[in-house]
This record gives C-alpha cells, structure tokens and sequence, in this order.
C-alpha cells in the first residue's frame, strides 16, 4: 500500500484538492472525494481540451441538437432526425480487449438510446501495433471479437469503419466506436431532469464492482508496466441485457413516460446524475440503499462511481412510476425508484439513513479547473526530394507488396465477423468508401464512414487535421451522399508532454476549417488523451465521422467497375507525391496540404452525378495511391482494367504516390461527357482507360505494368489472414 | 379474402422480427408478433416465422432456453397438424433444440462469426419451400452466424438449401437449410428477409416467406 494522501492516490493533483475544500467550504467526505476525482479527470471534464474545442464549426441549419447532449442530432427531413457520435474506448482496452472493446460498443449505443434513438448503424476505428508483434495479434484478435460478441448480440448493423497498424500503437492501441440512430425529432429526450418531486429511476442491471475508477486512473493517465493491476477497473458487458434495455427504453419514450433519460457511462451514477442535475438546474437526491446490488459489501463511494454496464437513469413523473416499472418488468429488467429531483440545485447521498454526499452539482459539472495545454510547436518538416527514395526497379513486385500492406489489404477478416446487415436496412455494406444504410420508413439514406489521417496529422497537424476531415467527407461523397454533420473523437497522446497539446490544438484548427470549407458542422465528439506509454506517444490521431444524406437511396454509388467497356475517368485535383506514403513506407515528409475549395467542388461532382445515375462507381484513391485505388475497383468488381496515365511523373510516384483529392470514376461511355460538364472549380475529369479484362494494367510514360487480377486479388483479401497465423 | 396470417416469434434477444415481418407482408401476409410467454398462436394463426436473433443472448447454447418456452408448446401443436414453420437462424437452432427438426448447429469450424453473401444451390425442388425453383438453381441470400454448422444424418431429413463452392461453416454435406420428411417445418442458416428488396442487392429470399403463404 501507498503512503499518498487519498486524493492523490485518486488522481487529483493537489491544487484540485485545495479547489474542492475552497468550494466546499469543508473537508470532503471520502466519497464526495471520489467523485470530485472522477468528475474531475480528463475523461470526464475535459479540462485539457475544453478551450481548444471551441472553434469548430457546431451550428447549421440541419443542427437540431449540437455538442453538449449525449449524441448531436441532425434533421433529415420527415420531421426525423439521425442521432450520432463516436467514442475511445483506449485505455481499457489495452488492458483487457474483448471486454474493452464490446463495452466501448455498448457505452456508445447507451448514448444514442439515451437521446431516444433507434440505433440503425456501428462504426469502429481501430488502431493497433504491428501484426509481427504477437501482443498486436492478440489485442486486434480479442477486440474485434469483442466488437463482434457485443455488437452482433444487440443487433445492430455494423456499416464500416477502419483498422490501421503503426508501432506507435503497440502498447496504446485505439478502439473508437460510432453509433448512428434515427429517432422522430419531436422525441428527442434530453437528460436534463426537471419537475419538483419526479422519481430519478435506475433501469438495467445491478450494481457491482466492475469499472471502479476506470474514468481516472485508467482512461486518464498513461498506460505503464503495472497494467494488470488495472484490470478490475475495466468493465464486464453484456449485450443481451443491453438489447433488452434498448427495447425497454425507446418502449418507454415512445409512450411517453420519460421526463429525461441519460446514461451510465464513465463514473456512473456520479456522472450521470450530476449531469441531469446541472443540465436541468436541479438537485437529485439519491438513496444509495435502494441502488440494486449484484454483491454485498460495497461502499457508498463505490456504488456511486462503479461503472457496471448496461444501466439508465430516467427522470419519472410520480404518478407514471408504476407504468414504468410494469415496462422494464415486461422486459425482464429491473427498475428501481432511488431517488428524487429536489430544488437545492445539489447531489445529496444517503447510506444507511445517513448523509454521505452533499455537493452542489455545478461544482463537479462545471468547476473543474481548466488547465492550460503547453503549445511547443514541433519543428516543421520538409517535403522529400524524389531522387532520396529509390526508385522501384520491378513495379508489378511493388504493386503486390503495397497491396499485401495490412494497412492497405482488405478489411475482411475484421467485418465478416460483424452483423453487417440486420435490420434489413444496409444498402452497400463495409469494405467501400462507406457504409449506406436506409433511413427506416423513407425512401431516403444515409452513408457513413470514420477516417483519420494520422501521419499526415503528425507531420502537419493543420493540414493533417484538414485531410482527416476531407478524406471522411470523400468517401461519404463517393457514394453519392452529400455530408452534413460530423463527429469526431479526438486520440492524443500527454497533452502535458513534448508538442502533443500544439498538435492537439493545430489539428483542431485545421479541422475546423475544413467542416466551416464544407458546410459540416460537429454536433458531437470525445477526447481521449494520455494514449502514451513508456516507449513514447501515439501519432496525434483525430479520428472523424461524417455522415451523409442520399436523397434517393436507390441512387447510391459503390466502388466496384461493373460493365465491360465502361470508360474510367480520374476525378478531382492534386498531384500524387511519395511524402508520408504507404509506398514511402513511414511517417516522413511534407505531404502538401487540401485544397479547400476544391474538396468542395469534388463533393458537389459527386453527388450531383450520383443523382444524376451518371455513375457505375466512385472510389476514393487514398492509401496506397492510384494503382491501389484502381485495384480495389476492379477486385470487388471482379473484372479488370487498362488505363494510362498522362504524366510526366516517376512511375513509382504516379501509381503509388498520395495526396490531393482524386476519385476513379467509372461509367457508361455515353455519360463521360456529362461528368466532365460537372468538372469546374478547376477540377480535372480526364478518361484515363476502360473496364475489361482479366488483368490489371496500367502504362505510364510508355512503360506498360501488368497484373492478373487474382494475383492483386490474392495479397490483398489473404494479407491479415496469413498475417495473424504467424 | 384476408391475407394469411403468419405468426412471428419474438424472445427476448430476438432482432430479425421486423425484418421478417416486413418480408412476410411484402408477399402479401399478415404478420402477428407473439411472445414467448403466450401458450396459443394468435387467433387464425396459418404459418410461424421464428426468426433470428439471440434469443436468451445464446445463453446455455443457441436455441436451447427459447425451444422449451411457452409458446414452443403451440407451435410444435401446429406443426403437427401440418401447419406451416420457417425457422431462420436462431429459429433454425431452436427448432432443432426442440426436436422439431432433427440435428444440431455446431459453431462454425472457423469458431468464427461470419457474415457473408452466400449462392444456395436449391437441393430439393421438391419441398414447398422454394417456390418454382428447379434443382440445381441458385439463390443469392446472405448468412451470418456462430453457430450455423449442421450436424446429423441427413436421410432424417430433407436438404433443401446447399452452400455452393467452399463449405462456409464446416456443416455436414454443405447443408444450409433442411426441412422435416413432411415438408411443413423449414429451417436455414441463412437470412431470407435480408433478400426480399431490390435496394439491398437480392430478391432471392421471397421465395421463403411465399412458400408460407402456399
């Protein structure tokens, strides 16, 4: 045992201790304590990053509900609304990833449930070391099962996402999960309680030990040697109860028996009910007493800050209690009236008949002292000079060898262990540009998808943030969806340490400028910060979410060639360049930086041909640059292609180069005019080849490269899985 | 004439019920949901849907918690009157749980979920489960499951759906659906109603959910 003082041993520096004894007037009881320290930490209050969050972009006209509620909404027309928001699960899943994992997918879902949405879609963003490190193998292995048993079980179709490795995700790796629900927007539930005398009710599961204190001492410190002992403060999930929470749950505001509803998520019922208090300007008084528990001898402390899954807490009109009970009975749940709403505007706690917690609740949601981020700028790099990087001398083994990348092979082992399609909803499944699901009840849809340039983001972190944004709203674009709102999940390493609160700040500003360039505002997002270990920090990773509207989701495009004889065109701007490329092999380099008008003009291309049903497909060349882009057409089309490149450039820098904002695009030879016609804003829309064949085939500067179809075809979908037999 | 009354099962941890019953409408039936704790089958009852999920979250083995439910009573008192019973996944492993159909689902070799676009090969046209559909056609429906392996002796039942190409789960003879030697009682691995629309890629699944109607 430690000598330290409680609070520190909690997590609270000791200028935060003097704040809570200077508000509170007194010495804090050990439980108050802890939940100070809980509320208090990163992964509650944001206090590293709160200031710097305010310049992005959170206003629109489809913004029904912005930053700040449990997941940002955007009208969709019909009077709905779609619910959405991503979220890190980092830390616990580092040290334990299956339960890590599935529970950063139920936290997620609770969020969307807590605003009254159905969830319609998942999303997961996985980063992780090397797949030659045994240790990776098992942490991507144990997750994406995870994700799989959790999310499978729920019944939530899982639509897309990405999976990246980098040795600077060895000992941090980052699982990020987004859900998007769809709820009426006249049903939208607030958790902000109201209502004198209204019963504060706890639906769900019992109350245990599990997750004590993962809030600080796990998700808001970096990760060392003594991990294990960590352990207890990952959570245990259970899908099945979470499916009949969710059912329960959008029951009972469908009939409208809930005056607010919000989530248990990181430092439970403290987090929660201190949210609903400020938010509605009240205060809760809670008898601990009542709280369900799974086993005895817990403390008063530990009842209010466990993070046992797969619990609500809903504000109840007295007379409407008995209703609720009878519909959490119906699905075999429990819930418990442990409370009620009081005018103090304070938490008050009481165990065993006694007075253990009375804070006024603005001072655990809102008095957290902010600290100041460090902004040392990183010194800035320099573009690199093609003649440093040999040239490859066989170009056919270079194209097997980048499609055989993990970062850029096919994703399959990892989605084809998710329910992609129940609900009969998922219009173009994982493994495009992004995932297309129906908005239920409308002939509309929705595309989705979660992207992040994070070497771009290190070496440039304005432009790479510009770039993360851009490369989401791409891919959205590419199906014929037209971006309009966003979510964003901020991983960065000690905000405290080196350049990473500059990077944090810089990325920011750039992705604010490219969501203002596009018309996409943020309606919701999570920080998580201190993803650093001894070996060092993780990349400054801002991983975003867009979704996109389809006006007719029967017009939706897919990356795959179709016809033989379609013509291919290049769509877009920028010239390709080896800088920070999968070619290049590492984080080095200037890549240059968006060009913001015209990603906006690509954007309107895109979706006006899609419209327009001017397209047979649209793939975004992004990793592993054009010949990989052109590949993928034509392997999940199963047919080939012949294109020449017009380019005075290297062969090597032509097909694997990356940068700018360039899309192949496929169609019927009688439309190549009329997508041309749509290339203005300076964007270029040349024919560059056609569809056919069995083989892929690309001449660039009069030199011919060659490859047959299943030879791509083979590295690219056998990559991971030989890779995780090792 | 009022449509055909088709009865779709819902446990707790059921999730295709309202996929399933947008496919029986869309043939033209009328969808009831009936929970597990009911004894009788809606009023007029022609046809059963059991339909995927994870009834009981898998607890114990797939199936095995929902098959001795209530409602099971009534369904297997339907069926032995000839009436009509289409188990889709988890219904699948239910109906075998109850000894409806004979076998059991065994995880898959790969221990793995695998969610996939599946070609069946049409093994029986004889059975009332495929509509027109000769021997040897092929319909394009998606699967996705844990435990979707079949096992047992096939000449206890009738094949009607097969995998073709590479065997996905490790089942006996690639089989992907069975029906008892009656022929009323029909359960696939499978999902029929992620392939009733043309948005979603395959209109295969009909063929399923009109046989119901038959």
């Amino acid at each position: 045992m430690s000598n330290q003082p409680l609070h520190r041993e909690l997590g609270l520096l000791d200028a935060e201790f003097a704040r809570v004894k200077q508000l509170m007037g007194r010495e804090p009881t050990d439980p108050e304590l802890v939940m100070f320290s809980l509320m208090w930490s990163e992964h509650c209050s944001y206090k590293h990053s709160k200031p710097l969050l305010k310049g992005l972009p959170t206003t629109g006209a489809r913004v029904v509900m912005g930053p700040g509620e449990n997941a940002g909404a955007v009208d969709v027309g019909d009077g709905l609304a779609i619910v959405f928001k991503v979220e890190s699960h980092n830390h616990p899943s580092a040290v334990e990833p299956f339960q890590g994992a599935a529970t950063g997918v139920g936290g997620i879902v609770r969020d969307i449930i807590a605003v009254g949405a159905k969830p319609i879609a998942l999303l997961d963003s996985l980063r992780f070391g090397p797949l030659t490190s045994q240790r990776s193998r098992f942490l991507f292995r144990r997750a994406v099962e995870g994700i799989s048993h959790y999310g499978n079980c729920i019944g939530i179709p899982n639509v897309g996402g990405e999976v990246q490795f980098d040795e600077r995700y060895e000992d941090s790796c980052l699982v990020n999960a987004m859900c998007v629900g769809i709820v009426p927007q006249n049903r939208i539930l607030s958790c902000a309680a109201t209502g004198l005398g209204n019963r504060l009710v706890l639906i769900g599961n019992r109350t245990g030990r599990d997750g004590i204190g993962g809030a600080s001492v796990l998700a808001s410190a970096e990760l060392g040697d003594d991990d294990a002992d960590k352990r207890p403060s990952v959570q245990v999930g259970d899908p099945f109860t979470e499916r009949k929470l969710m059912d329960c749950c959008l029951a009972l505001s469908e009939v409208g028996l809930l005056v607010a509803l919000q989530d248990l998520g990181a430092a439970g019922l403290t987090s929660a009910a201190s949210e609903m208090a400020s938010r509605g300007g009240v205060g809760l008084a809670i008898d601990l007493d009542r709280v369900p528990l799974r086993e005895e001898g817990l403390s008063p402390g530990e009842v209010l800050v466990s993070e046992s899954q797969e619990r609500m807490l809903a504000i109840v009109l007295p007379e409407q209690l008995q209703a609720v009970k009878d519909m959490a009975e119906r699905y075999e749940l429990d819930a418990t009236d442990i409370g009620e709403v009081t005018d103090t505007g304070e938490l008050e706690a009481l165990w065993r008949g006694e007075e253990v917690v009375r804070i006024p609740s603005l001072f655990l949601t809102d008095d957290v002292p902010f600290s100041e981020v460090p902004q040392n700028a990183a010194p800035p790099t320099l573009p690199i000079e093609l003649d440093t990087v040999p040239e490859a001398t066989d170009l056919v083994a270079a194209w097997l060898a980048i499609m055989g990348d993990p970062n850029v092979a096919s994703k399959r082992w990892v989605f084809e262990q998710y329910d992609q399609l129940v609900g009969a909803g998922t219009i173009r499944r994982p493994g495009g540009d992004a995932g297309v699901v129906r908005i239920p009840g409308t002939d509309r849809a929705i595309a989705v998808t979660l992207d992040c340039a994070e070497w771009h983001t290190e070496l440039d972190p304005r432009a790479g943030g510009q770039a993360s944004v851009l490369e989401a709203a791409r891919n959205v674009a590419c199906t014929g969806a037209l971006p309009i709102a966003a979510t964003d999940c901020l991983n960065y390493a000690n905000p405290e340490k080196g350049s990473t609160g500059w990077r944090l700040a810089e990325s920011i500003r750039g992705m604010a400028e490219a969501l203002t360039a596009i018309d996409t505002p943020i309606v919701s997002g999570n920080v998580s910060l201190y993803n650093e270990s001894p070996r060092g920090p993780i990349y400054p990773t801002p991983v975003v979410g867009i979704v996109g509207l389809l006006e007719d989701a029967s017009k939706s495009v897919g990356a795959a060639f179709g016809r033989h004889g379609d013509q291919i065109l290049l769509v877009g701007y920028g010239e390709p360049r080896v800088d920070a490329s999968r070619y290049l092999g590492r984080c080095a380099g200037l890549p240059p930086a968006p060009d913001l008008v015209k990603e906006q003009a690509l954007i309107t291309l895109l979706v006006k041909a899609a419209q327009t049903g001017l397209m047979q497909s649209a793939h975004d060349v992004s990793e592993g640059g054009f010949a990989v882009a052109l590949a993928e057409s034509c392997i999940n089309g199963g047919i080939g292609a012949d294109v020449t490149i017009p380019t005075g450039r290297r062969a090597d820098e032509a097909m694997f180069g990356e940068g700018g904002g360039r899309v192949i695009v496929s169609c019927h030879p009688d439309h190549v005019a009329a997508i041309q016609g749509l290339a203005t804003g300076g964007l270029g829309a040349k024919v560059i080849g056609t569809v056919g064949g069995n083989e892929v085939i690309v001449t660039i500067g009069g030199c011919t490269t060659r490859v047959p179809l299943s030879d791509l075809r083979e590295v690219w979908e056998g990559s991971i899985p030989r890779a995780l037999e090792a | 004439m009022s449509a055909t009354r088709v009865a779709v099962l819902r446990f707790p941890g059921t999730l295709d019920h309202e996929s399933a019953a947008t496919a029986v409408r869309a043939v033209g039936g009328d969808p009831v949901f009936t929970h597990h704790t009911d004894t009788a089958l809606p009023e007029g009852t022609q046809a059963v849907v059991i339909p995927g999920g994870f009834s009981y979250g898998d607890h114990l083995r797939p199936g095995a918690l929902a098959s001795r439910t209530p409602i099971m009573v009534a369904v297997k008192a339907h069926a032995a009157e000839g009436g009509k019973v289409l188990g889709i996944c988890n219904g699948f492993q239910i109906l075998c749980e109850s000894g409806m159909l004979p076998g059991v689902l065994r995880p898959n070799a790969s221990l793995a979920f695998i969610c996939r676009q599946a070609d069946l090969e049409v093994a029986d046209a004889d059975t009332p489960w495929t509509g027109g559909r000769r021997t040897g056609e092929v319909l394009s429906v998606p699967f996705k499951h844990h435990d979707g392996a079949w096992f047992g002796d096939p000449s206890d039942t009738r094949v009607v759906l097969r995998y073709t190409g590479e065997n996905p789960n490790g089942s006996i003879d690639k089989i992907a659906g069975i029906s008892n030697l009656a022929g009323n009682v029909m359960g696939l691995m499978p999902h029929p109603e992620e392939a009733c629309d043309p948005l979603l890629g395959s209109v295969d699944g009909r063929a399923l959910f009109a046989a119901l109607l038959a």
